[in-house]
C-alpha cells in the first residue's frame, strides 16, 4: 500500500468519508424499496444495486480508519458521527418519492460515478485506485440500469413522461454540487489522488443528454442549486435517515452483534 | 387499479455456467424486452456468479415436441443398439479404441 | 387404476394420460409440464406453489423492517442479501406456477383479493433485532426442512425450483443463528432480546407446519400424488429434535414446560400447540395481516404505471425497428 506522503492523513480520511458516506446513503435509500418493488425482477435489481453500494461504503470505510490511524472501523464512521459530519451529496439523501424520483436520483449520481471511479481507479493511491476499479464495474452496471429506466419512462407514457420529467426538475438543483470543489479537492488533485471534479462535467453531460433525447426529455434549468453535504450541511432528510441507520447502536452502545 | 393491467412478456432463461459447457435451461422471468431479459436474468439467476452468458428466448418462441407422440417419436430409438460403442466386441488387448 | 375414473381430482379423465402419470409416480419419476395430469393435481400443486411463493413475497417485508436499522454494515448487507434471495425464490416459485398454465399476475391478483394464503407466521411482527435473528433461525429452519422434502416432489418445476432454494437457503439459517449466537453471548440486555425472541417465535414456528395428520385436509391426496413426502407431524418432530439442542447450547429455554427427551421414543415429547391461535392468524386476524397485505397491494398500484410505461416503451422501439426495417 503506497499512499502519497503529500497529503496529510486527515484531508485523505475526510475525501475517502466523502465517497463512502454518498454510497452509504444512497444504497441505505434503495434498501427502503425492498420488498416495495413495482416488479419482483425490479426489486432483487434495486436490492444488487444497493448492495453495491453498501459494499463500496464499506471498502471506503475500512480504509479511512487505516488511513486516519485512531482505531476506527466501518462501523463507527457508519453509526457514531451525527449530521454535521456526514459528508455525503445532498442528492444522496434525497427521499426515494416514485420510482421516477429513485431513478432519476440514481441515474445522476451513476453518471458521476462512472467518471469519477474510471478517473480514481488510476489515484497514486493504490488501495483506492483498487477499490475505484472494483467499483467503477459495479456503477458502470448501475447506470445502464438506471438510464435505461430514464429512457423507458421518458418514451413510455404520458403519465410516465411527467412523473420522470417532474422528478428531473425536481432533482436538478443538487446537480452543481456534483462537481463543486474547495480545498480538500485542490490537495487531492495536487497529490494525484483524485481528479478535479470539475473535469468530469462534460463527460456527464454528454451522457446525461444522450439519455435525456432518447428519453424525449428536457434538461432542467435551475438558478439556485443546492449544495453543502460535502461539508455538513444537509437537508433535514439526512437525520431522520442516522435516526434509522444508527438506532441500535445508539440505544445499546458499546456492543457487539 | 384494474386487474386487466397487461402483464410483461414471460422469457425462458438459458445460462452457461463457465467456458467449455453449453447454455442450460435454468427458470423463468418476466421482461418486456429482450435488454431486460438478459438484465433481469443477470441479477435472478447469476447472483452467486453461477454463469458467464446468458441467453434469452422468449416463451411464446418455443416450439416442443408433443409428448403423446413420445412413443412413436422416441421408442424407435431403443433397439438402435449399435449406436453405442457397448454393442461392439474388440479383442482382448486391444487399446485406444 | 380404472377405479380411479370417479375420484375426485380426475375429472379430466384420460386412459393413456392416466397409466403414463401412474407410472412415473410409482417409478419415482418427475411429471412435467406438458405431461397428462389429473385436474386435481395440478390445482393442489397451483395452490400449495402460489401459497409458497405468497409467502417468499409477503415474508420480504417483516424482515425488510429491520434493513434500514441493522445494527452493524455486515448485518445490513447480509440481511439484504437474504430478503433479496427471498424475492428471488418468489421469482421461481411463480415460474413453477406459470408451468401449470396459471401466469404470475394472476397469481398475484388472487393473494390481493384475498384468494390465496401465505404462511400465517409472517402475520406476527418484528419487534427487536433480535426477531431478525429468530427469523433466520426459527422461521428458515422450519422452512428448509419442509423444503429438502419438497426437493423429493412429483411436479418437475416444483422440485428444481427446491432444489435452487435450498441450496440458496443454506445461509439464511446460519446468519440467523449467528445473530441470536452473539445476542446469547452478550450482554444482559441483549440476552433478554433473545430469550424474548424465542419465547415470540418457537410455537408460530411449530404450526408452520400445519395441522396435526389427523385434521389435515389435502394431506392424504397430496401423499398419493407424492407431493408431499413426509406428515407434517413427522416434519414438526424433526424440527423440534433439530431445534431444542441448538437452544440449550446457547443457553436460551424454549417456553414449553412439557418439553422433554423421551428416551423410548428417541424424540422431545413437547406441549400442545394452541391451534385456536393458529385459525386467528390464519384467518387475517393476527396483529399485522391487514398490514401486510396492504404493504404488498400497494406495491403492486404503485408500480402499475412503471410496469405500463416499460411495456409501452418496448411496443414503441420494436414499431420503430419494424419500420426501420421496413424502408
Amino acid at each position: 500500500m503506497t499512499t502519497a506522503t503529500d497529503i496529510d492523513r486527515k484531508s485523505l480520511t475526510e475525501y475517502l468519508l466523502r465517497l463512502g458516506d454518498t454510497s452509504l446513503i444512497l444504497g441505505h435509500r434503495l434498501s427502503e424499496w425492498c420488498g416495495h418493488g413495482p416488479v419482483l425482477e425490479e426489486d432483487i435489481a434495486m436490492s444488487n444495486i444497493a448492495l453495491d453500494l453498501i459494499g463500496q461504503a464499506r471498502l471506503l470505510y475500512t480504509y479511512a480508519g487505516t488511513v486516519e490511524g485512531e482505531g476506527r472501523d466501518e462501523d463507527d464512521f457508519a453509526f457514531k458521527r451525527d449530521v454535521t459530519d456526514w459528508k455525503n451529496l445532498l442528492l444522496a439523501e434525497q427521499p426515494n418519492g416514485d420510482f421516477a424520483a429513485t431513478m432519476v436520483r440514481q441515474f445522476l449520481i451513476d453518471c458521476f460515478n462512472v467518471e469519477l471511479y474510471t478517473s480514481l481507479s488510476k489515484s497514486t493511491d493504490t488501495e483506492l485506485a483498487a477499490i475505484a476499479a472494483k467499483s467503477l464495474k459495479e456503477v458502470t452496471y448501475h447506470r445502464r440500469h438506471s438510464g435505461e429506466w430514464i429512457i423507458r419512462m421518458g418514451d413510455g407514457t404520458d403519465e410516465s413522461h411527467r412523473r420522470v420529467q417532474r422528478a428531473l426538475d425536481d432533482h436538478w438543483i443538487f446537480v452543481d454540487e456534483l462537481f463543486e470543489t474547495d480545498a480538500l479537492d485542490a490537495a487531492i488533485v495536487a497529490a494525484g489522488i483524485g481528479p478535479d471534479l470539475k473535469s468530469l462535467r462534460p463527460a456527464w453531460d454528454s451522457m446525461v443528454d444522450r439519455v435525456l433525447a432518447e428519453a424525449t426529455l428536457t434538461r432542467p434549468q435551475t438558478d439556485f442549486p443546492r449544495s453543502g453535504g460535502r461539508t455538513g450541511s444537509h437537508s433535514e432528510y439526512l437525520g431522520f435517515i442516522l435516526s434509522d441507520l444508527q438506532f441500535m447502536q445508539r440505544a445499546y452502545p458499546g456492543m457487539e452483534w | 387499479m384494474p386487474a386487466s393491467s397487461r402483464e410483461w412478456p414471460l422469457w425462458e432463461i438459458f445460462v452457461r455456467s463457465r467456458q467449455g459447457l453449453s447454455h442450460k435451461h435454468v427458470g423463468s422471468l418476466r421482461a418486456v424486452d429482450a435488454e431486460m431479459a438478459i438484465q433481469n436474468a443477470r441479477d435472478v439467476y447469476t447472483r452467486r456468479r453461477e454463469g458467464e452468458s446468458i441467453w434469452v428466448v422468449e416463451a411464446s418462441h418455443i416450439h416442443a415436441s408433443q409428448p403423446e407422440s413420445r412413443g412413436p417419436f422416441f421408442d424407435p430409438a431403443d433397439d438402435k443398439i449399435y449406436r453405442h460403442p457397448t454393442f461392439y466386441d474388440v479383442p482382448d488387448g486391444v487399446e485406444n479404441m | 387404476m380404472s377405479d380411479l375414473r370417479d375420484k375426485k381430482g380426475y375429472e379430466n379423465w384420460d386412459e393413456a394420460g392416466v397409466a403414463r402419470f401412474e407410472a412415473l409416480l410409482a417409478a419415482e419419476e418427475k411429471v412435467e409440464p406438458r405431461d397428462w395430469m389429473p385436474d386435481g393435481y395440478r390445482k393442489l400443486l397451483v395452490r400449495q406453489i402460489s401459497q409458497h411463493a405468497h409467502s417468499e413475497v409477503v415474508g420480504m417485508l417483516p424482515e425488510g423492517n429491520w434493513l434500514t436499522r441493522a445494527p452493524t454494515l455486515k448485518r445490513k448487507a447480509v440481511l439484504l442479501a437474504k430478503i433479496q434471495d427471498e424475492a428471488g425464490h418468489a421469482l421461481y416459485l411463480y415460474s413453477a406456477c406459470e408451468t401449470l398454465g396459471t401466469t404470475r399476475d394472476e397469481t398475484i391478483e388472487a393473494l390481493h383479493d384475498g384468494r390465496a394464503k401465505y404462511s400465517s407466521i409472517f402475520n406476527y411482527p418484528t419487534l427487536t433485532w433480535a426477531d431478525i435473528g429468530a427469523i433466520g433461525w426459527l422461521v428458515d429452519g422450519a422452512a428448509i426442512v419442509n423444503q429438502v422434502m419438497l426437493c423429493r416432489c412429483s411436479y418437475g418445476p416444483y422440485a428444481r425450483a427446491m432444489e435452487r432454494i435450498c441450496k440458496e437457503e443454506s445461509f439464511h439459517q446460519r446468519q440467523g443463528y449467528e445473530i441470536v449466537t452473539k445476542l446469547a453471548q452478550g450482554t444482559p440486555e441483549q440476552k433478554k432480546m433473545a430469550q424474548e425472541a424465542l419465547n415470540r417465535w418457537w410455537w408460530p414456528s411449530l404450526m408452520m407446519f400445519g395441522p396435526h395428520d389427523s385434521e389435515s385436509t389435502h394431506g392424504n391426496q397430496s401423499t398419493e400424488w407424492k407431493i408431499k413426502r413426509r406428515s407434517n407431524d413427522d416434519l414438526r418432530q424433526h424440527f423440534v429434535d433439530m431445534t431444542v439442542p441448538q437452544a440449550e447450547i446457547l443457553g436460551l429455554t424454549v417456553p414449553d414446560p412439557d418439553l422433554k427427551w423421551n428416551e423410548e421414543r428417541g424424540h422431545y415429547d413437547f406441549g400442545p400447540i394452541d391451534w385456536d391461535e393458529f385459525k386467528r392468524v390464519l384467518k387475517g386476524g393476527g396483529p399485522v395481516g391487514r398490514e401486510r397485505l396492504n404493504a404488498r397491494r400497494k406495491a403492486w398500484e404503485d408500480g402499475a404505471w412503471v410496469r405500463e410505461a416499460a411495456l409501452a416503451h418496448a411496443e414503441k422501439r420494436r414499431a420503430r425497428r419494424q419500420a426501420a426495417a421496413a424502408e
